[in-house]
C-alpha cells in the first residue's frame, strides 16, 4: 500500500505539479464558467422572445385570423422565421454548429471564446425557447381568461398573471438545460479554446497518464452541478412557500 | 448530500482499484514485443489488415539480427512509454522523437531517423521565416518576444505543440500564443480564414495540406529537427545493447536507409 500511495503522490506532483499544470486547469475552468455564463444570457434572452412569440401565435392566431389585419400576417411571418430557427438549431449536433460557427459564419473572427458564447448561446435558445413554451401553454387557460376579466391587457396578463407561474413550472427543466449547457461547453477544444476539458486533454498529452486529469476534470464538472443543483433547490423551495 | 458523497467515494475508490489488473501479464522469452499506435503514416499504420511503415519493417529487420520473433502491439500513443517503463512491452517505436522529458521515464536507442517540423504561412504572408516572428534578439542570439499578434496554430500535442509552447529565451512561442486544434487540417483551414498566423505541423503532412489548399506554403528551413528513436526500459540495459548494435548493423548495410526512401519520397 506504501508503494502505491509514492506512485499516487509522484503521478499527482507529475500530472499538476510540474511545469504548473494546475494552472492550465484553472484558465481553463475560468474559461468554461465565461462561456457557460455568456451563453446562458444569450440563451435566455432567444429563448423569452422565441417562446413569447411562438406561445402568442399558438393561443391567439384563430381569432386573429378572422380579422386578418396586419398583426396576424406579421405574426405568421415571425412565428414561421422562428419555426426554422427551431428546426435547424434543434435538427444538427452542436459539433457541427460550433464548427460552422467558427469556420464558416464567423471565419473573420479571431476571438474564438467569443465565436463558442454565440454558437453555444444560439444552441441553448433553441432548448430554452421550447422549455417555456411549455411552461406558458401549461399554465391553466383560466388564470388568463381570469387576467382579461380583471382589466390587465395581454402583455400584463402575461407578466403578471402567466410568467410567475410558467417560472415555477419551468425551473427543473431549466435547470436541466443548464447542465446540458456546461456539459456541452466540453466541445469548445475542436476549435482551439482552451476550456476545462482541453486543459486536461493538453496535460494528458505531456504526461502520458490518463487517470489523473481525467479523473480531475470529471471531479470539477461533478463539483459545479452539484453546487448548482444545490442553489436550484434551495430557490425552488423558496418559490414553494407562495403555494400557501 | 453525505449520502451522495458516500457513493460518490466508492465509485472512485472503485476507479481507482481498476488500475491493479492493469499491471497483470505474462511474458515469452523469445518475442520481441513492440507497442507503437499505427496510425502514423508512413512510419506505422494498417495496410490490408497488416502493419506497415517504416518502424514496422525496421522493427521486422532488427528482430530478425536478435534471433527473435516480432510481436506487434497497437496501443494508444500516450500509454507506450508507461506500458514500455512497466515492462508490459519490450520496446516502443512509434515516430517516437526524443524529448529531455521521456529521457527521464525510459532509454532511448541510437536515432534511426529524422523528423522535421515545418512552417506554414499564407501565400502573401510577410513573413519568411519563423524567426521573423519574434521582437528581437538578445546579446546570445536568443529570441526576446513574439510580436503582437502573431498565433500559431498547431495539431494538438505533437511536437509541433510542445515546442512551439514553451518560452520565446527557448525558441518557442509561449503556450497563450498557440492555438491547439484537433486535427492538423482544423488547423491549417483556420490559417485559411486568418486565425492564426502559421501553423507548425510535421513535414510530411505539411506538403499534403499545401498541395491540397490554394494560397499556402510552406517557409523554407524547419522550425525543429527531431530525433526518431526505439525506447526501452531503464531496467533492460542488454536489449539497450542488443538493439543498438543491430541498429548499426543495419544501418551500415544502408536498409535503414532503403527503407526509409521506400517511403519518403
Amino acid at each position: 500500500m506504501g508503494a502505491w500511495f509514492k506512485d499516487f503522490a509522484a503521478e499527482f506532483t507529475l500530472n499538476f505539479i510540474n511545469d504548473d499544470r494546475w494552472q492550465w486547469l484553472l484558465e481553463g475552468l475560468i474559461t468554461t464558467i465565461i462561456i457557460t455564463f455568456f451563453a446562458t444570457i444569450i440563451g435566455a434572452f432567444i429563448g423569452i422572445v422565441v417562446a413569447i412569440i411562438r406561445s402568442t401565435h399558438d393561443k391567439n392566431i384563430d381569432t386573429m385570423k378572422k380579422r386578418k389585419g396586419i398583426g396576424y400576417y406579421f405574426l405568421k411571418i415571425v412565428n414561421f422565421i422562428c419555426t426554422v430557427y427551431l428546426t435547424v438549431v434543434r435538427g444538427t449536433p452542436v459539433v457541427v454548429q460550433l464548427l460552422i460557427m467558427y469556420f464558416v459564419i464567423m471565419a473573420s473572427s479571431t476571438n474564438g471564446t467569443l465565436v463558442a458564447i454565440i454558437a453555444f448561446g444560439i444552441n441553448s435558445g433553441a432548448y430554452v425557447a421550447e422549455i417555456f413554451r411549455g411552461g406558458i401553454m401549461a399554465v391553466d387557460n383560466g388564470q388568463f381568461e381570469a387576467g382579461r376579466s380583471l382589466g390587465f391587457n395581454y402583455i400584463q396578463t402575461m407578466i403578471y398573471i402567466v410568467s410567475p407561474q410558467m417560472f415555477k413550472t419551468v425551473l427543473p427543466t431549466l435547470c436541466n438545460e443548464f447542465i446540458v449547457l456546461l456539459k456541452e461547453t466540453s466541445i469548445a477544444g475542436y476549435v482551439g479554446i482552451q476550456d476545462l476539458t482541453k486543459a486536461g486533454d493538453l496535460i494528458r498529452g505531456r504526461t502520458f497518464s490518463a487517470f489523473m486529469p481525467l479523473i480531475a476534470v470529471a471531479l470539477v464538472y461533478l463539483i459545479i452541478v452539484m453546487v448548482f443543483t444545490y442553489l436550484v433547490r434551495l430557490l425552488e423551495r423558496r418559490l414553494r412557500k407562495s403555494e400557501h | 448530500m453525505k449520502k451522495f458523497a458516500k457513493i460518490l467515494a466508492l465509485a472512485l475508490a472503485l476507479i481507482l482499484c481498476l488500475g491493479i489488473f492493469a499491471a497483470c501479464g505474462k511474458k515469452d522469452d523469445n518475442k520481441l514485443v513492440m507497442a507503437t499506435n499505427a496510425s502514423f503514416p508512413p512510419y506505422e499504420y494498417v495496410e490490408n489488415g497488416e502493419y506497415a511503415g517504416i518502424d514496422v519493417e525496421i522493427a521486422g529487420l532488427i528482430a530478425q539480427k536478435l534471433g527473435m520473433e516480432l510481436e506487434i502491439q497497437d496501443v494508444e500513443f500516450g500509454s507506450i512509454i508507461g506500458g514500455v517503463q512497466s515492462g508490459k512491452f519490450d520496446m516502443g517505436m512509434a515516430g517516437l522523437t526524443v524529448t529531455e522529458e521521456r529521457k527521464e521515464s525510459v532509454n532511448f536507442t541510437t536515432s534511426y531517423a529524422t523528423g522535421i517540423q515545418s512552417v506554414i504561412v499564407l501565400e502573401d504572408s510577410e513573413y519568411t521565416s519563423y524567426e521573423d516572428f519574434y521582437t528581437g534578439y538578445d546579446a546570445e542570439g536568443n529570441p526576446e518576444d513574439v510580436i503582437e499578434g502573431v498565433m500559431i496554430g498547431v495539431q494538438q500535442d505533437t511536437t509541433g505543440d510542445i515546442y512551439a509552447s514553451s518560452d520565446p529565451a527557448e525558441w518557442g512561442f509561449g503556450s497563450d500564443n498557440v492555438v491547439r486544434y484537433k486535427t492538423g487540417n482544423d488547423a491549417v483551414q483556420a490559417l485559411l480564414s486568418g486565425k492564426v498566423t502559421a501553423v507548425i505541423i510535421d513535414n510530411e503532412p505539411a506538403k499534403s495540406y499545401v498541395a491540397a489548399n490554394e494560397g499556402l506554403k510552406i517557409l523554407e528551413g524547419s522550425y525543429t529537427d527531431e530525433q526518431y528513436a526505439i525506447c526501452v526500459s531503464k531496467e533492460n540495459d542488454e536489449l539497450l545493447e542488443k538493439i543498438n548494435n543491430a541498429l548499426a548493423e543495419l544501418t551500415e548495410e544502408g536498409k535503414v536507409q532503403e527503407i526509409i526512401d521506400k517511403y519518403i519520397k
